[in-house]
């Protein structure tokens, strides 16, 4: 009976990789896994989500997979056959659109994908005027090999989607025709954003398709900045809002975040970005003689963060002096975490440009550093304090102990 | 007026208070008795010191922990907090956490050395079983006294640790599981435990430890210091003594003087203590937080935890970890009850099977603790 098992199995196994998977075998497979290269669409199509969910090639591709002649087959009602670049968008469609299908399938999935591409840029040159090059659902999500966004070997997975989009958009050649920049990956690359997603692999990091959106795809306008960056940075952009920078930088036209932090290419927030000097970017706009507060406005805040930050870093030397030197620094270590906090909110704060609200701020975290400071000089002072004292005691000890040594030798 | 000597009469201050108690309490009777006894002079007599040590080290472990009792608050809402104070807020607290942590771990090492010295000297033979025996309870309750205070500042480390350790006595057989529910006042480690661990540490050891080592002591005084087994058929010309009162009592000062400055300059300049025997206050222990990656158990313990560590899960058809607090617990009774069994050294002529034992315990500890702090 186990022999009769074995054989069975030996002979089962060239029905791989369906049986291993459990998926259905068709028609279809069994001459394409013939006929085609190792990297053919039958071979890639059993990496792919839909392979995975249990949809075969007639799910797409229409036909009957019961056939075994291929001519038979292109004749049944229903084949659709390979789709041409601007048919890829109803195609796909034909289910991702279908609400009442896909939940059946990922009722996690929305099904609104195509109405979001038919607005987005993509969308609207390959509808309006039939641009064979813009890019439709396969040109992100591949076309045999299409992967979950979950799954991390997919071009849509967050790590991997600024590859794909600059896969077109850092390729001058490609774009030459389009008239729009091509280092936005470069900037991307450099930018904070990038670092935290690419380097650190942080996934709460924004990705291209965070700010830009995926299906809707479309380079933010200078009125929606304010949400794009506002989603995340919620408090500045609030602040911004009600700032006096509001109503000049509507009037100008000017982006509200881009203005100062640029786009792609996000530096690091510093407190060089303000004050007077270079290469702060007040200046660009202000001078001491414009007519507003701005000019002065800058300088104050430059003063309060740079006078809050370095009391910040010379009370934390001086803390560091008191911890190794043994001392309990505990409370001390929990009122600089509070510095630190202050600091970081009076930077926000630098966005309401209004120094009568960041300078309470400021003040608050300056007043908590020069207790910090003032305790662990303290701190330091009874390091100082305890050795001295343990010089007098040993001393004493010592004196007592030669006396009774003298004391020993003189009763032997 | 009646005096128990009857010779000159006093004239100073001193003598008169002297004097005063003699009247009532017959001290001088005690005084002579002291001056009678002398001490074996020998090229091993360091070990003599020892003991002693041992005691002053307890004698500053009364006093530091009764300091400490005065600040400090059992519970899982205080414990921790009350060290932090403390160590922190408490004008010299951190010295007195310091001594106390430094001088009971001095005062184990001690202990250690005393044992082994007397094992290794046959200080045991007759007429001193009982001391020895007493001696054996006093090792164990100093141990007890060591496990009971680690929990008290409620701190991380102490409390995954007293978790591993009680845990151990929950694989006892039989009584097992009651054993961890009274060690632990309940199922886990909490603020119960502390309860219970802080009444063991201030009241009930004390009160056991102080009787033990009244007796442990009286005993000495009764016998004197033992003479070393080679001295069992020398001629009595050839025996060198000192005498105990004030000679031998003076140098023991002496050695306490100095024992105490290695502590002060430990206290003040390591606090937290150093390296492997290491006290930092650290975070407070929190039940739901994941232990620590290694939870080490005071150095003490470290040859007994590495060796529970080494056994298989199953042993000659029983849990490993079963055998292991069973041959403990034969190797203790072995060691407990050596002055009955070495009837050899009874007759005053060292034992080489004991003497071996001996050895191979010693190494076992050493080897084993070694293991503990490399393997991790």
């Amino acid at each position: 009976m186990r022999r009769l098992f074995y054989i069975v199995v030996l002979f089962a196994l060239p029905l791989y990789p369906s049986v291993i998977l459990g998926q259905r075998q068709s028609n279809c497979e069994t001459c394409h896994f013939e006929v085609e290269e190792p990297e053919g669409p039958a071979h890639k199509f059993t990496r792919d989500v839909h392979f995975q969910k249990g949809l075969g090639c007639v799910d797409c591709h229409g036909g009957d997979e019961s056939l075994d002649d291929m001519d038979l087959v292109r004749k049944v009602k229903g084949y659709r056959g390979i789709p041409g670049h601007l048919e890829v968008p109803e195609f796909c469609a034909r289910c991702h659109s279908d609400a009442v299908y896909m939940r059946n399938h990922n009722p996690s999935l929305p099904t609104d994908q195509l109405e979001k591409y038919k607005t987005s840029v993509h969308g609207q040159r390959l509808f309006g005027r039939k641009d064979p090059k813009v890019a439709n659902c396969v040109s992100c999500h591949s076309v045999h090999e299409i992967g979950d966004a979950k799954m991390p070997h997919s071009s849509t997975y967050p790590l991997n989607i600024p590859r794909t989009c600059a896969r077109c958009h850092a390729d001058s050649a490609y774009m030459a025709e389009y008239s729009i920049p091509t280092n936005q990956y470069a900037g991307f690359v450099a930018s904070v954003h990038g670092h935290a997603l690419l380097e650190k692999q942080d996934l709460g990091a924004p990705a291209c398709n965070d700010c830009h959106g995926n299906h809707g795809a479309a380079p933010p306008g200078v009125t929606s900045l304010s949400a794009v960056c506002g989603n995340c940075h919620a408090f500045q952009a609030e602040l911004f809002l009600q700032s006096p920078h509001e109503k000049g930088f509507a009037e100008n036209n000017y982006p509200m975040c881009e203005t100062c932090h640029s786009n792609h290419r996000i530096v690091p927030p510093g407190d060089t970005l303000i004050g007077t000097s270079e290469p702060a970017l007040c200046v660009n706009c202000h001078s001491a003689d414009d007519g507003t507060k701005g000019f002065a406005t800058a300088e104050g805040m430059v003063t309060a963060l740079g006078t809050l930050s370095s009391r910040r870093d010379s009370a934390a030397v001086i803390l560091a002096d008191a911890r190794t030197k043994g001392m309990m620094t505990t409370d001390e270590d929990f009122r600089l975490q509070e510095v630190d906090q202050a600091l970081i909110q009076a930077r926000v704060l630098v966005h309401s440009f209004d120094l009568s609200k960041l300078a309470p701020k400021a003040n608050e975290g300056l007043a908590k550093a020069d207790t910090v400071r003032a305790n662990s000089e303290s701190l330091i002072d009874e390091y100082y304090f305890r050795r001295k004292g343990l010089g007098l005691a040993t001393l004493f000890i010592t004196i007592v102990a030669i006396g009774l040594y003298l004391k020993i030798r003189r009763l032997d | 007026m009646p005096t128990t000597t009857g010779t000159k009469p006093p004239s100073t201050l001193g003598q008169k208070s002297f004097q005063w108690l003699d009247d009532r309490f017959h001290i001088k009777a005690l005084v002579d008795y002291m001056s009678d006894k002398s001490v074996p002079r020998h090229g091993r007599s360091i070990w003599y010191y020892f003991g002693g040590i041992s005691l002053f080290l307890f004698i500053v472990q009364v006093v530091t922990g009764i300091l400490l009792l005065m600040y400090y608050r059992p519970g899982a809402d205080s414990a921790y907090e009350s060290v932090r104070f403390i160590v922190s807020e408490v004008s010299f607290g951190w010295l007195i956490r310091a001594l106390h942590s430094w001088s009971a771990n001095l005062m184990i090492f001690a202990v250690f050395i005393h044992m082994f010295s007397v094992y290794f000297e046959y200080s045991y033979r007759k007429p001193r079983e009982l001391t020895w025996v007493s001696g054996i309870v006093l090792f164990g309750l100093a141990l007890t006294f060591g496990f009971s205070g680690y929990l008290l500042p409620w701190n991380e480390l102490a409390f995954f640790a007293t978790r591993v350790g009680t845990g151990m006595a929950g694989a006892v057989p039989v009584i097992g599981e009651n054993l961890l529910v009274i060690m632990r006042g309940g199922e886990e480690v909490t603020g119960a435990t502390i309860g219970r661990f802080f009444g063991l540490h201030v009241a009930i050891l004390p009160a056991i430890f102080t009787v033990v080592l009244t007796a442990h002591l009286v005993f000495i005084q009764r016998q004197g210091m033992s003479e070393p087994i080679d001295w069992t058929d020398k001629p009595e010309s050839e025996k060198k003594y000192i005498k105990f009162f004030p000679n031998f009592l003076l140098r023991d000062l002496l050695v306490w003087l100095i024992v105490l400055n290695i502590l002060a300059v430990l206290a003040v300049f390591l606090p937290d203590g150093i390296g492997l025997i290491h006290w930092p206050l650290g975070t407070k222990a929190d039940p739901f937080a994941p232990p620590p990656p290694v939870i080490r158990p005071e150095w003490y313990f470290m040859f007994a935890f590495q060796a529970l560590k080494f056994l298989p899960a199953h042993l000659f058809g029983l849990e490993g970890e079963l055998v292991g607090i069973g041959a403990f617990t034969l190797g203790g009774l072995i060691w407990a009850l050596a002055p009955f069994l070495n009837t050899k050294a009874h007759r005053g002529k060292p034992s080489t099977p004991f003497t071996l034992f001996g050895i191979l315990v010693l190494l076992f500890m050493i080897g084993m603790t070694i293991a503990g702090y490399i393997l991790e």
